[in-house]
């Protein structure tokens, strides 16, 4: 089933057109990478379908509902989370209390679920301490951790492996890959090894538009993605 | 009098009010606009002016041409000074964030304010205009000859109103050729593109800052000299011209200076001529709820284009 | 002790040294002690918005004005109980900053300070153009038979006290009852990182509005508690001075902490208490301190002790 769909989804800014009539389908349950070189239109596209930007033409489609004129907090409410890909948390708040933030929205219980939220990411010793303390790294799994709070349908992940250490990085796949069971994930990433290996479907944008889209290993053989990585004709 | 004639009467007093009110605003719209910030404390240098020109008037005494001369000169310079010792010492350690710089203007505003009233008083003072000679105006009626002029009792005007609208025009202009004409000019609109790449090119943005904030003082202090000798200078005297700015300048759109000049006449026009029909406080309220939502729903200002 | 623990014997303990004061102090003292107790819960309803919800409001003064009024013309002109005119000018102020909240709401940062003074200021020049009924700045007062609520009579001194003192003691409990529960928590989120809320799933726009209206009926409360209280409407609490002066209060007492309103109120007043003694020119007090708290202490007396002593405050 498809869980999520967009249709011509197109955005400019001026006369600038960040995406262009990109057609996305997320089926439930799939590891849908989203890579591209810089400035192909990535997080722009993201904003459509979280709704922190409004398109200038195209449809998003939810979980068999039109998304398209809700605004940000009410996709979010159907079951759609986001991680931002400059680290937003809470910095003057406590890391139980950003995780506790997303919990209590939902209706759950902080006392049980922020802990466990914590731990799956491994940050459960530092709960008490101040989350604009905490080092790059462990700020962005503290917005995994958000994340995962949040029990989505959909994670969107802009980036989540941006200054984290190669330790860290492998702890990062294994919990994707430990994901899986449970939600659907978009993953916008530069790391390839990260890619790679936890991306069932890979969907390549350049220049605002869908250049391939296909498995890991298509992907890479793909000539058109090589040109447009490596800039060679 | 008659609606017709009354109703020049009150285009007059309205033009007066308007050139006022358009140095005033300029001065603030063109703090907002290269600085970004709000000051709030604008209309307490409207008052210094007024009240050094008196200050001056009286010190230098002679014939009141003379004495009005030098505040027309000396008070503004010294309002401007002042204002740039503010924007160096305060302001710059507020670092312009936009909400501290309110609240520190507000603070401003009562230092100088109950630093008047401390110093100067309580009391209402005039200045003595260098000329003041009354003009009687005609006006045009269906006699039994046909078309003729006559003089109704209670139109007229003086050279000093008039002079008054002369001069804000003349500095109006010499404002906007500064902006738009000279280097310096040219270094402010850069500072107010992108402070950042101003510093970069080597432009001294703080030192850019502080003559901007100086020089908008300067302008309200000068409007201010101008009407001194029509109103009174008093230590309250800049509550009204702040808000009055304030409606100018947002309803002109945040730093346009040709927006600007534009709600100042509408608005000081419209002052004079609305309070035929209405009381001045129903005038006002009207005023006060139309910026409000201007701001809302129109934030770009009723004059300026909407941003892409 | 738990943190909530202290907290709870902080809040608490104040309410109960308020409470002794005032058998001990004298007069002078303890008519201050009532008019500051009554302030202090318009700084309560200001430090709502402005230190828990992160929006600076230059307009505060005519939702304390509504109440003020709300509840002044029913006594007035009606020959309302003053129970029912208080619940009357605690509507009004609830009734204006929803309307107010919805319109200014749809701005930010700047545009939100100005479009709070510019209503603000509609609403002084308001109860001036209708002078007939509230005698503008002259105002009017409320006659001591007239000021009898249930049959005790508040323009006795120590009946005024007890009544600033639950009005305080309310309004202190509810808001720290507030900042526990998940809508004060909501609201702190907001004013750390308004986006990031949001794509929490959260409703920027209601718990913002939710957080004028309470902010605004409990400024309305405090300025219908003045009046009563006091036996004196006036249009002088609507303008822009009245706007600053809980603004004041807020930053000198600490920002987004629950003491802070008091200790603020109580300090400015007692200031400008000992400045009017000296001079005409006391509101220079207000310009200096005003200038001062955003060099150098930003945070104020109750953020001081927050960052140095009792990092537990709330």
């Amino acid at each position: 089933m498809t869980l999520l769909g967009a249709r011509m989804l197109s955005k400019d800014f001026g006369g600038l057109h960040a995406v262009r009539n990109v057609d996305i389908d997320v089926p439930e349950g799939q590891i849908r990478a989203l890579i591209g070189p810089n400035g192909a239109g990535k997080t722009t596209l993201i904003g459509l379908i979280c709704g922190r930007l409004a398109p200038t033409s195209g449809t998003v489609r939810f979980a068999d509902q039109d998304i398209s004129h809700l605004p940000a907090h009410r996709r979010i409410r159907l079951g759609i989370a986001y991680t931002f890909q400059i680290t937003s948390i809470f910095d003057r708040l406590t890391l139980h209390e950003n995780v506790a933030l997303a919990v209590r929205r939902l209706g759950g219980d902080p006392a049980t679920e922020v802990p466990a939220a914590l731990d799956r990411v491994g940050l459960l010793q530092h709960q008490r301490r101040l989350a604009g303390d905490l080092s790059y790294g462990h700020q962005r799994l503290l917005e995994i951790a958000m994340g995962l709070a949040q029990k989505p349908r959909l994670l969107i992940l802009d980036e989540p492996t941006q200054g984290l250490s190669d330790s860290e990085i492998d702890a990062f796949k294994a919990l994707i890959r430990d994901l899986k069971s449970e939600t659907t994930i978009l993953l916008i990433e530069h790391n390839m090894s990260v890619v790679m290996e936890t991306a069932d479907i890979i969907t390549v944008l350049n220049f605002g538009e869908v250049l391939a889209e296909g498995t890991p290993s298509a992907i890479r053989a793909n000539p058109d993605v090589q040109a447009a990585y490596l800039g060679t004709g | 009098m008659e609606f017709g004639p009354y109703l020049m009467l009150a285009s007059l007093e309205g033009a007066v009010t308007a050139a006022v009110l358009a140095l005033t605003a300029v001065g603030l719209s063109l703090v907002f606009g290269v600085m970004r910030v709000v000051n709030v404390a604008h209309g307490e240098f409207f008052m210094l002016g007024a009240v050094l020109a008196w200050w001056i008037a009286t010190t230098m005494g002679g014939h009141p041409a003379a004495g009005f001369a030098a505040a027309l000169i000396v008070a503004p310079i010294l309002v401007g000074v002042i204002a740039a010792a503010a924007d160096m010492t305060i302001l710059k350690r507020v670092d312009y964030d936009p909400e501290r710089t309110i609240v520190v203007t507000i603070g401003l505003l009562y230092i100088i304010q109950q630093l008047t009233l401390m110093t100067y008083g309580p009391e209402a003072r005039p200045v003595e205009p260098p000329f003041n000679t009354r003009l009687a105006l005609p006006w045009i009626e269906w006699g039994e000859n046909g078309l003729g002029l006559y003089w109704p009792w209670g139109l007229s005007t003086t050279t000093y109103k008039l002079a008054v609208i002369g001069a804000a025009a003349v500095v109006l202009i010499g404002v906007w050729l500064l902006m738009t004409r000279t280097r310096i000019g040219l270094v402010m609109r850069a500072t107010q593109l992108d402070r950042e790449m101003a510093q970069a090119f080597g432009i001294p943005v703080e030192r850019i800052y502080a003559l901007v904030f100086g020089l908008g003082a300067a302008l309200a202090a000068l409007g201010a000299v101008l009407i001194v000798p029509i109103q009174q200078a008093h230590y309250l005297m800049g509550g009204d011209p702040l808000l009055l700015s304030f409606i100018v300048v947002i309803i002109g759109g945040l730093g346009s200076l040709p927006g600007t000049v534009v709600a100042a006449i509408l608005i000081g026009m419209s002052d004079g001529i609305i309070s035929v029909f209405f009381t001045p406080t129903l005038a006002k309220i009207l005023a006060t709820l139309l910026v409000a939502l201007v701001l809302v729903f129109r934030p770009q200002g009723l004059f300026g284009a909407r941003p892409a | 002790m738990t943190e909530t623990q202290k907290s709870l014997a902080l809040h608490f303990g104040l309410l109960a040294l308020l409470f002794a004061l005032q058998f001990i102090l004298p007069a002078y003292h303890h008519g201050n002690l009532s008019r500051i107790m009554v302030l202090a819960t318009y700084a309560i309803g200001y430090n709502l918005l402005f230190g828990y919800t992160g929006l600076l409001s230059l307009g505060h003064a005519m939702f304390f004005a509504a109440g003020m009024y709300g509840m002044g013309l029913m006594i007035r002109h009606l020959g309302f109980t003053p129970a029912p005119a208080l619940l009357i000018g605690v509507l009004a102020g609830l009734a204006l900053s929803a309307a107010v909240g919805a319109l200014a709401l749809r701005t930010t940062g700047v545009a939100f300070m100005i479009v709070t003074l510019m209503f603000a200021q509609a609403g002084y020049l308001i109860i001036l153009y209708f002078g007939e009924w509230t005698r503008g700045d002259e105002g009017f007062v409320i006659q001591q038979v007239q000021r009898s609520l249930w049959g005790i009579d508040l323009s006795d001194p120590t009946a005024r006290y007890f009544a600033a003192w639950m009005l305080f003691s309310a309004c202190l409990a509810l808001s720290l009852w507030l900042i526990r529960h998940p809508f004060g928590r909501t609201l702190i989120a907001i004013r750390e990182n308004e986006s990031r809320a949001q794509m929490l799933g959260y409703d920027v726009f209601r718990h913002k509005l939710g957080a004028v209206v309470l902010s605004g009926t409990i400024s309305a409360a405090a300025g219908a508690a003045y009046a009563l209280l006091f036996g004196y409407a006036g249009a002088s609490f609507a303008t822009v001075q009245y706007s600053i002066l809980p603004l004041l209060w807020v930053l000198l007492g600490g920002a987004g902490t629950l003491i802070g309103p008091f200790l603020g109120t109580l300090f400015t007043f007692y200031l400008i208490d000992i400045a009017s003694a000296f001079t005409t020119a006391y509101m220079l007090v207000v310009g200096i301190v005003l200038v001062a708290l955003t060099l150098f202490a930003r945070q104020g007396i109750g953020g001081e002790i927050r960052a140095r002593l009792w990092n537990w405050l709330p």
